[in-house]
């Protein structure tokens, strides 16, 4: 038998490419889980992923309801793409999505960006995403800590137990 | 199960810490099991165990969001009060449950 040595976690880097909710909060979540284990986090956010730390779409993210095959009605029969395509129905089932959250107490975007800053861990924002929707830091929350290249990404992800997390 | 001394008292204690038996609480317990990961517990860390020993009770689930909004401490505070494990080390020196929350 070979031995095998268990190297703890200490530091976990989460991109977030995606605006969906369910994409968004897994990454929040993850990050907000280490930094409450003591595990260092850096939160960052590219193409889609910005609307997530847009000032003006930051707590205005949907689910789709097109093209998702997970979505169900709420006896459980599955969700028929061309309802998710009727006006509003979006909307409503986003809004029933964050509040099933609330009722677990996972807070709204920018109130969880708060909970994980506070916590020490940080965000950041990714540069060519930024650029491409022309978006500049005073478009961004105030949790931003910088925009960052890919290369800067990969500067802070050194040391032993530091991990990559793609959501 | 594992046994512990604390204040001269033997607890029964689970793998990770946290005290099988409620009942064998008491602050000099909590002080000397904080003292263990080098935290010297003060009156606003009895306030916020006090807390999540009040809300364990009334059956709440406990976030670090709720205890956020409390009124006793700001996240950030408890951060201060608890490095590396805001809710997991205040609730294992409340002497409560490991908190099975994931926020």
């Amino acid at each position: 038998m070979t031995d095998v040595k268990e190297t703890p976690l200490k530091k976990v880097m989460i991109i977030v490419a995606k605006a969906n909710i369910e994409d968004v909060y897994a990454g929040l979540i993850m990050a907000n889980g280490a930094v409450m284990e003591g595990i260092e986090a850096k939160l960052f956010f590219t193409f889609f992923g910005l609307d997530a730390i847009t000032k003006n779409q930051m707590n205005k993210l949907h689910t789709a309801t097109v093209g998702n095959p997970g979505m169900r009605m709420p006896n459980g029969w599955s969700f028929p793409t061309l309802l998710g395509a009727i006006p509003g129905v979006e909307a409503g089932v986003s809004s029933m999505m964050k509040k099933q959250m609330d009722e677990l107490d996972v807070p709204p975007v920018d109130e969880f960006l708060d909970m994980i800053t506070a916590g020490g861990g940080e965000i950041y924002a990714c540069k060519m995403a930024a650029d491409m929707f022309k978006l500049t830091k005073d478009d961004l929350c105030e949790h931003v800590k910088a925009i960052i290249t890919v290369g800067d990404l990969y500067a802070m992800s050194g040391g032993d137990g530091t991990q990559i997390i793609f959501t | 199960m594992a046994e512990k001394t604390f204040a001269g008292k033997t607890v029964e204690v689970t793998a990770e810490g946290y005290l099988v038996n409620k009942s064998d609480w008491s602050k000099e317990v909590a002080a000397e099991m904080a003292k263990e990961d080098g935290i010297e517990l003060t009156d606003k860390h009895y306030e916020v165990l006090g807390y999540l020993r009040e809300q364990e009770a009334a059956g709440a689930s406990l976030t670090i969001r709720k205890v956020g909004k409390s009124g006793i401490v700001d996240i950030k505070g408890l951060y201060q009060l608890f490095p590396g494990g805001p809710l997991k080390l205040s609730s294992k020196y409340a002497g409560i449950a490991k908190p099975a929350s994931c926020v």
